[in-house]
């Protein structure tokens, strides 16, 4: 299927530069979320009440921590984008508008990161 | 650029406010929440990967009142985004729009995030 107008298929831009991509991503990392966010609420429901060791033995099995690293990698991004559209919308202010894109990007990917290693050296250290 | 006084279109302030208008804007709004949860969770993970004493400090805070009032209006913005995302993806898809159909999927998107919250903090304060 080809949403784009043929003249943008050809330059490969869409009015916003990278809106199908933008939407396309949006829409996949919602789904990934769907099924990783279910995980995560069962997951903390079935924590409750556990203590440091027993918290630190679920995150260091390969499964919790690979689940947790897509769901840190599809939340982050999609938390991107959304507050992207959200800024794009409310803030008229052009530098003000692409110093906010700005400090979004680079707090997700920060944040994610950080929090990436987290889990990486819980589930390695066991 | 001289500014000039055109007419404008009604603006959001005229309108009676209606329920998928509301849910409208707080599925942003609760996206945008979800969003400072996020911090939370870093937090959470690096303080796993930190030791007892860090891990702790977080389960003393998730425990106060502040984190538990922040926590519970995390599960509903969470649940209520989770479903009125899969709401979202419906209409993507081309179904729904009928107003009968989008205000009754929009009151269960409102009672499925109501009734999970509830259900996930009974079955933490019972266990915990």
């Amino acid at each position: 299927m080809q949403l784009r107008t043929p003249i943008s298929h050809i330059r490969g831009l869409g009015s916003a530069k990278e809106g199908l991509g933008h939407w396309t991503m949006q829409r996949l990392t919602a789904i990934a979320n769907v099924v990783l966010i279910a995980w995560f609420l069962i997951s903390a429901m079935s924590l409750a009440g556990a203590d440091y060791q027993e918290t630190r033995a679920w995150l260091a099995s390969p499964i919790s921590a690979g689940l947790m690293l897509l769901l840190i990698a599809s939340a982050f991004y999609h938390a991107k984008l959304g507050l992207q559209v959200v800024i794009e919308d409310y803030v008229h202010h052009e530098g003000l508008k692409i110093a906010a894109l700005i400090a979004v990007t680079l707090a997700t990917i920060g944040l994610g990161v950080i929090s990436a290693v987290a889990v990486l050296k819980t589930s390695i250290a066991g | 650029m001289a500014k000039v006084d055109r007419p404008l279109s009604p603006h959001l302030q005229i309108y009676r406010w209606y329920l998928t208008m509301a849910l409208s804007i707080l599925h942003r709004a609760s996206g945008v929440g979800l969003s400072v949860g996020l911090i939370f969770l870093t937090w959470w993970l690096v303080a796993l990967a930190g030791g007892d004493e860090s891990f702790a400090r977080v389960e003393w805070w998730k425990d106060s009142f502040l984190g538990w009032l922040f926590l519970f209006g995390m599960t509903l913005a969470l649940t209520y985004h989770l479903a009125n995302g899969i709401r979202h993806l419906v209409w993507d898809l081309g179904y729904g729009f009928e107003p009968e159909v989008a205000k009754n999927s929009g009151i269960a998107v409102l009672a499925f995030a109501g009734a999970a919250t509830l259900l996930i903090w009974l079955v933490i304060l019972i266990a915990g």
